[in-house]
């Protein structure tokens, strides 16, 4: 769908969006990398359905200017060669955004970039070829388990989000003693559900490790997530949850700005 | 000098490909297979003063992008021939 067709069904169904309620004006920023191909999805519902200010960033480029929240979006990076993510990692923008989050500064990574930040070590453990082997493109349920974070703030603990994944590594592998760090740190965010909220083993659609959908660092700025919050942002696509997300994000930053100035 | 490297899923990663070639590998016929384990193999020449600092550079490039050890292992070989 073009950015045209978008802007004029989201006007069309305006009623059903009031974009993200923010005295704060967010700075969002998108990563291109070659081979990215939900950058435009990422922006449109940032812009079109959320009413966010976003900006593209080019991967060959340094990170320069102030952004509140660096999302690093799905696709195949550099072809996805050697492994999902090796060879992003090392682009320009990265040194810039290791910087970024080692300050302090939100970092989303949706899909492949879930798996770019598992490879540059923002994240811990890694991700797999999915365990049935087959690429996997569904709707799923998550289960939100800890909302101590600027990106679950919004939403309530046990609250079932749908949003689809899309994917043929999203397996989460973590060796025990990594995991255990995840489970003490309570870094686990999102598992896969049913959709009574339970996680079994026909929910898992790739077989992660307990479930994992989503996990954030220690210090909770950085989060790594497989399901794509940005294709659920508006009806017509069939799920809004996914703005609980980014809603999350801006009602933290805006939080932030109030203590901080 | 050239260098070949081996890069394996670690033991205890699963490894759904090496699953479905060893069920292949049983319907034809060969039964006696187990554990099958898929990796990658790549071959590079490298320009070094030594085989010392040959080994040193090879190992950091396999620690910071051939690899990545949170679930792979690897290991090379370097002879001296191109």
């Amino acid at each position: 769908m073009s950015p045209e067709t978008r802007a004029v069904q989201a006007a069309v169904f305006s009623t059903q969006h009031s974009g993200l309620v923010t005295q704060y004006a967010m700075r969002w920023g998108v990563i291109i990398f070659p081979g990215s191909c939900d950058d435009q999805d990422v922006f449109d519902s940032l812009k079109v359905d959320l009413r966010q200010t976003v900006k593209f960033l080019w991967h060959k480029d340094e990170l320069a200017g102030n952004y509140d929240c660096i999302v690093l979006p799905g696709g195949f990076s550099y072809g996805d060669y050697l492994r999902c993510g090796a060879m992003a990692r090392f682009s320009p923008i990265m040194q810039g955004v290791v910087k970024f989050a080692r300050s302090g500064g939100l970092v989303l990574g949706i899909c492949n970039g879930f798996q770019i930040l598992c490879e540059s070590g923002l994240l811990p453990g890694a991700l797999v070829r999915n365990a049935g082997l087959q690429f996997v493109c569904q709707q799923v349920h998550l289960r939100v388990e800890e909302t101590d974070t600027p990106f679950t703030g919004a939403v309530k603990k046990g609250q079932v989000l749908k949003m689809p994944v899309k994917h043929g590594e999203g397996c989460y592998y973590a060796d025990p003693q990594t995991l255990e760090g995840l489970h003490r740190n309570r870094q686990i965010l999102l598992r896969y559900v049913d959709v009574k909220g339970r996680a079994t083993t026909a929910a898992n659609p790739n077989g992660s490790l307990e479930n994992i959908a989503g996990i954030c660092n220690k210090k909770r700025n950085v989060f790594g997530l497989m399901p794509h919050p940005e294709v659920a942002c508006s009806r017509l696509l069939g799920s809004e949850d996914g703005a609980q997300i980014f809603h999350s994000i801006a009602a933290a930053r805006t939080d932030r700005a109030k203590l901080h100035g | 000098m050239r260098v070949k490297i081996f890069v394996l899923l670690k033991n205890g990663v699963l490894d759904p490909q090496g699953n479905a070639i060893e069920r292949s590998l049983h319907s034809i016929g060969y039964e006696e297979v187990h554990d099958v384990r898929v990796g990658k193999y790549l071959e590079l020449d490298i320009d070094a003063p030594s085989r010392a600092v040959a080994e040193l550079r090879v190992r950091e490039m396999c620690d910071k992008l051939l690899a990545n050890t949170v679930i792979e292992d690897y290991r090379f070989e370097i002879s001296p021939e191109s």
